[in-house]
């Protein structure tokens, strides 16, 4: 940072002809103007590759309620997006909290929310940062690119919302409320971490949701009701095929799974169609999401290199004025500071400081590589190609394996990183590594499985349900390493799963390396059937 | 090249979380109501109207998931800022808190149990406060072929009164009729004039006292042109019936809003300055309950002693009084307030009395009598609340101990469903007390 900017000040002669703006305030033609010479830098020096752009301009009342509903522009309504709002509207008003200074959202167009009440500086920065930084990321990153449709999400909302209001309309906001309570729960557990999803289509979904409801008008035949119920005396049958049958019923519901929600979607018996459509949405906007929770420290981290390049940009070619610019260090510095761990701010890893801190290493080791960084990353160390090199790992990885590849030493060096084991059983923590030749790829592996959402989220799985008996339901946990899941919430959850299954469902705890049931946790229908 | 496409929100409607906030209220609504009660406890009745601040547990709007427990197992997890730690040192374990420890898996959304702090809006309060409530006969039964209307604009009309004239309308019909059919200017035929008075000044100037040739032809072209104008404008008036527009009213029945709440208090000294504030405590939750229900609530209040007079608030509350107790003062002071200021059939009435159950000895069949035959029939509703020292209550409790005026009241409630009486002894108890006086299944017992 100290570098460019000594280097401009010499040059820098106080022409006011060229700047973009001279007052804090903004009005729609500066923030074109400003627009376009950012643009001109992102797309001919950083050579970009971005969705066209929608800058929109709303007041903090309105991002207040983007920022409830999962910072979406649009959603179906639900309690829990409320009690966001709520919160987050006292924290604001006491000023316990600032706003998010943007919203971007990846679709395409890529939208990008400005708050009016921003000066002319932190809409520069909103645009680098926001409609150039993440757009880029967005579009060309695999994780996005396999997984979400940036085409079609807004259309998709706009089904579920009005899919969503329809459906409190006909069947009512409790019942609505308790099946989107239960999927909701299980959010995380509704993503097909593996297999490739079919990219939701709007005229598709449409159609599907019309045809779920054609097949159930078409096939009601009142005298279904008035069959005799099955004798239960098959007895022999059932203990001819008892074996055969754990096999088979796997295979016929295709367990393993570890997507919960969608097995509830497709095998619960007792949903009605317009349930499984719900969980199917909370499952798509889950999957929506997903890329975004494995990538978040490298897209904060590219979008903060951009803009701090960009800005950069404007000032070395005059169109800002010096004082524009120590109003964004300001920010900058403030949004990529990093607390240490005895400090009290401090809340784990700032995954804009640790993004954007590894985008300037990376910069450093293509541009003015040492001895150390060419024996560590022969590949990229003093190619010179900077802005290449970052493209290249933008478009390939994702945070966990961002880190183990390029986490340089300098890096661990300079934020003092340490690594601390941590077992139960002792009375102590141990340091087990620190910033030196020995501890340098211990440190890095631990800090990448932190990143790593299959490490960081429990790996849950439907293995087995008794589909012709008692309808019994089995998860299983794998616990690995002796972690355990937080205990009320896993019996709450599991009461979740429970409704929308409507048996009884077990829980079992499972270790890892001996695979033998550690623990189990039960639902019985009965809390179910009382009501 | 991408393309730039900048979109104003800031007129979009805000509050589209409205539908959310609402089913969180909905879903917190047993916490809700119960820190609002709380809430009327602690604070002082006189901003009880503003809305609040209530804090609910947190752990009652919980949304579960599947996360792995905060310590426990081994695990290991990397921390920036080293000072002076190597490898292999041992660090005692923080206790309490997840102090440096936590790593990423501390709160899986950094929404943890605290409590859960917000703000009601004032409507949101008064809805959660007199939920289940509801005023007795809410409109008077007489009313409903109602006598009162309220004028209201239907638009405007060709005929009319002068007084309402509609000026803008009438002068917007006559400028375009003018303008249509050339009616000339004013100002056009002054200039006509001025032109005119011009050449004559010139001939006079000149010897002979004529004009050139060219002149002459302006000067009668300019005569022929005034004279026509002058017919125009006489033709076509300023003003014409068939510009005239009038403002149209519409007689629109107007259902009876209004009520007058009558509050009737013993000052005499028996009454002490907290049993006073008790009373103030119910009257205002009355008040403000009315306030609900009509648009316009006039509160009049009088106090007696063994006389009785309408007083305002402030000497109502605060103002001490010697004497004796004679109930049926006050009673008297309101029907003449009735007879004077409150036609039955345009007032909704409500009365609430406080006393400490002293009277008279003689006194109580009076009042019965003019409870029974002059008041109640006028009256929606009247409620009497004896307000009885804590500790004189106690020791009453076991002797039936009835007060004069209770005794009185007593018959009089059980067959008239309009009056009502209720012994209140502390603060805690005007609420409860309040919501049994109008609960809502009141209305349905009494039918």
């Amino acid at each position: 940072m100290n570098t460019k900017a000594k280097s401009s000040e010499t040059d820098h002669t106080p022409d006011t002809s060229k700047l973009l703006f001279t007052s804090a305030d903004w009005d729609f033609e500066t923030l074109k103007s400003t627009y376009d010479a950012i643009e001109d830098i992102a797309m001919n020096e950083l050579k970009l590759d971005v969705y066209p752009n929608q800058v929109e301009v709303i007041t903090s009342e309105q991002m207040l309620d983007a920022y409830s509903s999962i910072g979406m522009p649009l959603m179906y309504h639900h309690w829990s997006f409320g009690k966001r709002f709520v919160r987050d509207d006292v924290m604001y008003r006491k000023g316990y909290q600032g706003l998010a200074y943007e919203i971007v959202i990846n679709s395409n167009p890529c939208i990008s929310y400005v708050m009016e009440e921003n000066t002319i500086v932190m809409q520069a920065l909103v645009i680098a940062h926001a409609a150039f930084g993440h757009n880029h990321f967005f579009k060309n990153n695999y994780l996005f690119k396999q997984w979400t449709d940036a085409e079609g999400i807004l259309d998709y909302l706009q089904f579920a919302k009005g899919y969503i209001a329809k459906c409190e309309d006909r069947f009512g906001f409790e019942a609505v409320e308790r099946v989107l309570d239960a999927a909701h729960a299980l959010m995380e557990q509704g993503v097909n971490r593996y297999s490739h999803p079919e990219k939701p289509n709007l005229a598709v979904e449409l159609e599907r949701e019309r045809e779920r409801a054609k097949y159930e008008d078409e096939t009601y035949n009142d005298l279904w009701r008035t069959l005799p119920q099955p004798d239960q005396g098959d007895q022999d049958m059932d203990e001819l095929k008892r074996k055969m049958r754990i096999e088979e019923r796997r295979a016929q519901f295709g367990l393993p799974e570890e997507n919960l929600l969608y097995f509830l979607e497709k095998n619960a018996p007792s949903l009605q169609a317009w349930e499984r459509e719900i969980i199917r949405i909370v499952r798509n906007i889950g999957q929506y999401f997903y890329p975004q929770k494995q990538t978040k420290m490298m897209n904060e981290g590219c979008a903060c290199y951009v803009h701090y390049a960009i800005m950069n940009s404007l000032y070395d070619k005059g169109l800002i004025s010096e004082g524009a610019m120590m109003e964004f260090i300001d920010y900058h510095s403030r949004v990529v500071f990093q607390a240490e761990y005895d400090d009290p701010r401090y809340s784990g890893f700032n995954p804009y400081a640790l993004g954007f801190a590894m985008m300037q290493d990376i910069h450093r080791i293509c541009v003015d590589p040492t001895d150390e960084d060419r024996k560590w990353f022969p590949d990229i160390a003093g190619n010179n190609e900077p802005v290449e090199t970052l493209k290249e790992a933008w478009a390939h990885y994702r945070d966990e394996s961002f880190i183990l590849q390029f986490l340089s030493p300098k890096l661990m060096r300079d934020m003092r990183m340490f690594m601390i084991d941590d077992q139960s059983t002792s009375p102590h923590l141990e340091v087990a590594a620190i910033h030196d030749d020995n501890g340098y790829r211990k440190v890095r592996r631990s800090l990448a499985r932190m990143h790593d959402i299959s490490v960081r989220e429990p790996d849950m799985q439907v293995v087995d349900v008794d589909i012709r008996g008692n309808r019994q339901l089995y998860i299983q946990h794998t616990e690995h390493e002796g972690i355990r899941l937080e205990k009320s919430d896993a019996q709450m959850t599991l009461g979740y799963i429970g409704q929308l299954w409507g048996y009884g469902v077990t829980l079992q705890a499972v270790d890892y390396e001996s695979g033998e049931i550690l623990h189990e946790m039960n639902y019985t229908p009965e809390d179910l059937m009382g009501n | 090249m991408p393309m730039l496409y900048i979109v104003d929100r800031r007129k979009n409607p805000t509050g589209k979380s409205l539908g959310n906030r609402q089913r969180f209220m909905r879903r917190a609504k047993a916490q809700i109501k119960k820190a609002v009660e709380d809430t009327i406890r602690s604070r002082g009745i006189t901003d009880i109207t503003s809305g609040d601040q209530v804090t609910i547990p947190g752990k009652t709007l919980k949304e579960p998931s599947f996360h792995h427990a905060g310590r426990g197992g081994n695990r290991n997890y990397v921390l920036p800022g080293n000072k002076k730690f190597v490898q292999g040192d041992r660090i005692a374990r923080p206790n309490g808190g997840d102090g440096g420890t936590g790593g990423s898996q501390a709160s899986p959304d950094g929404d943890g149990e605290d409590d859960f702090q917000f703000t009601l809006t004032r409507d949101e309060f008064l809805d959660v406060f007199f939920e289940d409530l509801e005023l007795p006969d809410l409109l008077k039964k007489s009313l409903k072929q109602t006598t009162a209307f309220r004028n209201a604009r239907a638009g405007f009309s060709v005929e009319g009164t002068p007084a309402n004239l509609s000026l803008v309308r009438t002068m917007r019909n006559s400028l375009a009729r003018r303008i249509g059919l050339k009616r000339p200017k004013t100002a056009e035929v002054r200039e006509l004039e001025e032109k005119i008075t011009a050449l004559q000044a010139k001939a006079e100037k000149r010897p002979n006292g004529t004009l050139t040739k060219a002149d002459e032809d302006t000067l009668h072209g300019l005569l022929a042109d005034l004279e026509e104008a002058k017919r125009r404008m006489k033709a076509i008036p300023f003003i014409d019936p068939i510009d005239t527009r009038y403002n149209q009213f519409q007689q629109i029945p107007d259902p009876n809003t209004q009520a007058v709440m009558f509050c009737l208090m013993d000052v005499s000294g028996s009454m002490s300055e907290q049993m006073k504030e008790l009373a103030k405590r119910f009257f205002m939750l009355l008040h403000l309950f009315l306030h609900r229900r009509y648009e316009h609530v006039e509160v009049v209040f009088i106090r007696h002693t063994s006389r009785a007079s309408e007083v305002d608030e402030e000497t109502f509350f605060y103002s001490r009084e010697t004497g004796g107790t004679i109930v049926s003062t006050a009673l008297e002071e309101m029907k003449k307030v009735l007879v004077d200021r409150y036609p039955t059939d345009q007032w909704n009435i409500y009365a609430a009395q406080a006393s400490d159950g002293d009277n008279y000895s003689n006194d109580g069949v009076k009042c019965t009598t003019l409870l029974a035959e002059d008041l109640l029939p006028k009256c929606q509703y009247y409620a009497y609340i004896e307000i009885t020292d804590e500790r004189e209550a106690e020791i009453f409790a076991a002797a039936e101990g009835e007060t004069a005026l209770w005794k009185a009241y007593a018959p009089l409630a059980k067959d008239n469903p309009r009056f009502a009486l209720k012994r209140v002894t502390k603060a805690a108890d005007i609420f409860p007390v309040f919501r049994e006086l109008f609960a809502k299944n009141r209305t349905e017992a009494r039918v």
